[in-house]
């Protein structure tokens, strides 16, 4: 059962051959039995699970069953769950048991899904290995064969492993900078960022607020239509949320891609790109072609200087968010402060890692008296100028189409003493939240035994599309089958 | 662009983080090299760009002036660090 | 030296909205500590601001009623600094994009001079919680503070004024204007011993005559206008001596204590601010169109100006006494009450400005808080009016009815007159009667009379006067005997 997809557990419920009380004890005991290996999950939700599951199986047998009802899944520790702990990842929160839901939260919960618990993160989504976890890096199931210990990317590292390891059929996902997208790829599943304001940001602890958004992971595209169906709408608590209507994701799923218009932006095929994976994107880019797609190159000029952009709005919008934690109201507060000062600087010092102290010092420094103009005022202009590049590209095609990462997963370590060479992993996903399209990661290969993801990437609001394209590409290629051994 | 250290102990003032002495050699390091990669935005002609501050050109929605919310402070205040007679407690405040 | 006094106002009105700016949480005054502090007051991880669209009408109001540009596109910030009644260690506000553009109040000064005060804009913001200093200590028994956040989101709004005052006279004539023009259009309480009205003070002073501004010094803490005109002549002073001396101000934020007339530095609040303003990513610009402007149009109240204008017109009072009546709208509407119910509009008035004034300020009350309406004012004055009762007789029935004797009806007055027997006999026959029968008593005292000059005779009245009442028990019109008494003596 555990090799199955979210739409064929779904089905299984439904004939009556499994209940969601055997489906969720067998999801449960793979993780006690396995997640010792991948640290995948922060904590585990047993009891509270079993509880659903039985409540599942009832309202099934009263006919008030949906195609969620029962289905066990798993929410990435980013999202406030009601009486269970959310800490992102930090010692910071590593007490913190929130008394509200998140709305994501709130929609699963009312779908009759089952949350086995809540999985593993850079901290405070901070991260492109999920290394940078208070709770110990997340081990990355390929390559595991080899005995080498790699990274699933991040920062959602712990619910991909957690798929590609079969331990859940779903979870959900934060994308910042690519936090979907690149594990996803690292990890050979399949992942949704959509539009910003698409999925409600409330209750989804904040890292950069223009540019963070929850999303999808899974191993089929199918069953990414089928979460963001639950995820996704207007939610009146979230200011930045989208007011338009949601369409079926499942409905459009297998239109044909004859005439698809597919751009392929020149910047995003460079020499940073490991060639062999150049290899299989393109060879990916041919099955499209195969499907009746049409192919050409477009460029998006200033999509360089994303990751410039990027450094310097999201750590200033992140030193403003993580101000809140000040050790007055909740979570870590250091011993015996002896004042006020010595409580505030204390208990941030002690409670936040490396990366993100870093990250808060940089926002911060970006902000000051003096450098406002220079860095945050411009890197505001030069996002308008990546927007104008996607704008202008989407008049020519429906979708573009690149790499995820410019390498495959690379070994824990390797890349944690300099922080500029983790930013790079994301050169490819970065222009993606500056501009706020909608984007996807599809298994599209292996490089040494290890998943390639291939990247779409759609004009705003245009996730359906992302989802056909992605399961048309499914039902004609396998990668998204390939278990780690 | 190169950070000073006085520049990392003034920032880390502002945000409020304490730093012990050895840590400032290596965030010297890794600001400088962040901000060297930020810096690439000079190159960038911006004249007469507007700055982008939300990917979607959206107004702000205004919210009735119903009360929505009842006390909760029992929910709250039981995953507080300090509390007494419902006040938050911090170490005394001269003002 | 000669000096030029230059002041500015920063005005924070709590704005009087049912919730908070960003939450739905009340803004009741007096609750429990925290008891209203919702998970986004309380700024818990995840939450997230939906501002109130009262809060912005209310705003509007303001905006129309002091001649302002509207902002058609405001954009709120975030203000970044550290303190425990902050929860999210920024405040919210609006810093280059605010809700109010530039306007103007005029102001009336001493001597019929005016003074227009321009108003360079007003932005919306959120307040903070509040710090209690009490015998708070920990289990090492160190002393604690305590934060209550039930505060913390109270809409504000903020009103700076250009630096166009230039006198306390002038600063606190402007203040209470603006106290008044708040209140009455009842977008805030007004109270400014609760907080609700704070104002600072931007002070300076320049060579007389001089273009160029001097530093200026911010005080705080100004809960009543008497404090407000002894800070600032307490603030030039120290100023002029520093100046005089050959020495310099130093920009800052000062305390004033208005019970020790003396100011101190807030050093604490100087130290390296850098508030790092940078637009907030939670919130998208507000747009204001015609038809939101219209909806706070049609909610605005007569205001004090049009009003003085209108009790001068309507009930010929003088200038004084309508500038006093019109200031305050709960005072206008308790004046209006009465005289709807006496029609003398002098006579309502000096008992409005009068006895009912002193009354409330012996009590230390508000109008609101009055124990008797303007409608059983209004009765009580319309006996005045029809000799039902003498002025000191309603003196008497004044007291009884704000202690409650009479009941909370309208009629009230005349059940107080009707049981304390305080009406007046104005039957002419029934008096001469008692005058003949009293005078009859008194011939020493009439041939004392008869012999006095004209300037004697005045004084001599008075002695009759005394044993009518008592006869009368009181209840003679003093009026009608001294009618019937002036024509019996002269005959």
């Amino acid at each position: 059962m555990h090799n199955k997809s979210v739409a064929e557990l779904s089905r299984e419920l439904e004939s009556g051959k499994i209940s969601s009380v055997e489906l969720t004890r067998e999801f449960l005991d793979r993780i006690k039995a396995e997640d010792g290996q991948y640290n995948s999950f922060i904590t585990v939700t047993e009891d509270l699970a079993m509880a659903d599951a039985k409540a599942a199986d009832e309202q099934r047998a009263a006919g008030n069953a949906n195609v969620w009802t029962g289905v066990p899944f798993a929410h990435k520790d980013i999202f406030c769950t009601n009486g269970v702990a959310t800490t992102a990842g930090s010692k910071m929160l590593a007490n913190f048991v929130p008394p509200y839901d998140a709305t994501v939260v709130a929609n699963f919960r009312a779908a009759g899904a089952v949350c086995l618990g809540k999985t593993n993160m850079d901290e405070f989504a901070m991260g492109s290995s999920t290394e940078s976890s208070f709770f110990g890096p997340v081990t990355n199931p390929w390559g595991l064969n080899k005995g080498e210990k790699r990274v699933p990317g991040g920062s959602s590292g712990g619910s991909a492993a957690a798929i590609a390891a079969r331990l859940v059929p779903a979870a959900t996902a934060t994308d910042t900078g690519g936090s979907i997208r690149q594990p996803a790829a690292l990890c050979g599943v399949t992942g949704l960022k959509p539009t910003y304001g698409r999925v409600s940001r409330y209750g989804m602890i904040a890292f950069a607020s223009s540019l963070d958004q929850g999303g999808t992971m899974a191993r089929t595209a199918e069953d990414n239509a089928l979460m963001l169906n639950v995820m996704a709408g207007f939610d009146p608590k979230d200011s930045t949320s989208a007011n338009r209507a949601v369409p079926d994701y499942t409905a459009t799923l297998n239109q044909p891609l004859k005439g698809l218009r597919v751009g392929l932006p020149r910047e995003y095929f460079s020499d940073q790109l490991n060639p062999a994976m150049e290899q299989q994107v393109r060879n990916a880019v041919k099955e499209y072609e195969k499907l009746g797609a049409t192919v050409k190159e477009v460029s998006l000029p200033h999509a360089e200087l994303a990751i410039a952009a990027y450094y310097v709005i999201a750590p200033a919008e992140a030193s403003a968010n993580l101000s809140r934690f000040d050790g007055v109201r909740y979570g870590y507060r250091c011993d015996n402060p002896q004042d006020l000062n010595d409580l505030y600087t204390r208990t941030r010092a002690e409670g936040f890692g490396n990366e993100v102290k870093r990250r808060i010092l940089v926002g911060t420094y970006a902000l000051s008296a003096g450098y406002f103009d220079a860095y945050y005022l411009k890197a505001q202009k030069v996002r308008r100028l990546i927007q104008q590049d996607f704008i202008n590209a989407f008049k020519e095609v429906d979708v573009l189409m690149s790499p995820v990462s410019p390498s495959p997963a690379f070994v824990q370590g390797e890349k944690t003493s300099d922080p500029v060479t983790m930013y790079l992993e994301d050169i490819f996903t970065i222009a993606v939240n500056l501009v706020g399209v909608p984007a996807m990661s599809v298994p599209a290969g292996f490089v040494d035994g290890l998943p390639v993801g291939l990247q779409i990437i759609g004009n705003y609001f245009e996730e359906a599309r992302l989802l056909n394209a992605a399961h048309q590409f499914q039902q004609v290629t396998g990668w998204h089958q390939k278990f780690p051994q | 662009m190169t950070i000073s250290r006085a520049d990392i102990e003034k920032v880390a003032v502002l945000a409020r983080i304490r730093l012990d002495d050895e840590q400032i050699p290596a965030l010297e390091n890794d600001l400088s090299n962040i901000l060297s990669l930020v810096d690439q935005l000079s190159a960038a002609n911006t004249d007469n760009v507007e700055p982008l501050a939300h990917p979607l050109d959206a107004v702000q929605r205004l919210r009735a002036d119903e009360v929505t919310e009842s006390n909760q402070r029992e929910a709250f205040q039981a995953i507080a660090p300090a509390t007494e007679s419902g006040l938050y407690l911090v170490p005394r405040v001269i003002e | 030296m000669q000096w030029d006094i230059v002041i500015g106002l920063e005005i924070h009105a709590q704005l009087a909205t049912k919730t908070k700016i960003f939450s739905g949480s009340s803004t009741a005054f007096g609750a429990e500590p925290n008891t209203q502090a919702s998970a986004v007051d309380l700024a818990m991880p995840g939450t997230l601001p939906v501002p109130n669209e009262q809060a912005f009408r209310y705003a509007v109001m303001f905006g129309l009623a002091v001649n302002a540009e509207i902002g058609r596109r405001s954009v709120f910030d975030r203000k970044n600094y550290f303190y425990p009644d902050l929860p999210k260690g920024y405040q919210t506000t609006q810093l280059d994009h605010p809700i109010v553009g530039p306007g103007f109040v005029d102001v009336d000064l001493a001597g019929g001079r005016s003074k227009r005060v321009r108003i360079h804009h007003a932005h919306l913001e959120e307040d903070a919680g509040k710090s209690l200093h009490e015998s708070l200590f920990d289990e090492r028994g160190q002393g604690m503070t305590g934060i209550d956040l039930n505060r913390a989101g109270t809409p504000l709004i903020e009103i700076v004024t250009e630096p166009d005052m230039n006198s306390a006279e002038e600063a606190v004539a402007f203040a209470k204007k603006l106290h008044s023009l708040v209140s009455s259009l009842g977008i805030c309480d007004g109270d400014m011993s609760q907080g609700s009205l704070r104002f600072d003070v931007n002070i300076s002073l320049k060579p007389k005559g001089s273009d160029t501004l001097g530093t200026r010094t911010e005080t705080k803490n100004l809960n009543s206008f008497r404090f407000m005109e002894q800070a600032i002549a307490h603030e030039v002073a120290r100023q002029m001596d520093i100046l005089e001396d050959g020495g310099r101000i130093i920009q800052e934020t000062r305390l004033y204590n208005g019970d020790r007339d003396e100011s101190r530095s807030m050093r604490s609040k100087e130290e390296a601010n850098d508030y790092r303003y940078f637009p907030c990513p939670d919130l998208l610009p507000v747009v204001i169109d015609d038809a939101f402007i219209e909806s706070a149009r049609v909610l605005l109240p007569e205001l004090p100006d049009a009003r003085k204008a209108r009790f001068k017109e309507q009930y010929s009072l003088n200038d004084y006494d309508a500038s006093l009546l019109s200031d305050d709208a709960r005072l206008s509407a308790f004046f209006e009450d009465t005289v709807s119910h006496c029609k003398d509009a002098k006579l309502a008035a000096n008992w409005v400005l009068g006895e009912f004034s002193a009354r409330l300020n012996a009590d230390n009350e508000t109008v609101a808080q009055a124990p008797i309406s303007g409608i059983q004012l209004g009765q009580l004055v319309a006996r005045i009016a029809d000799n039902t009762v003498s002025s000191s007789g309603a003196k008497k029935v004044f007291e009884a009815l704000w202690n409650g004797d009479g009941g909370s009806e309208d009629n009230a007055a005349d059940a107080i007159i009707e049981a304390q027997g305080l009406k007046q006999v104005s039957d002419t026959s029934a008096l001469e009667a008692i005058v003949d029968e009293v005078l009859a008593g008194m011939p020493e005292q009439i041939a004392q009379f008869q012999e006095a000059d004209e300037k004697k005779r005045k004084k001599l009245m008075g002695g009759f006067m005394g044993p009518l009442m008592k006869a009368s028990k009181g209840q003679g019109n003093p009026r009608l005997f001294t009618e019937i008494l002036q024509r019996k003596l002269n005959a």
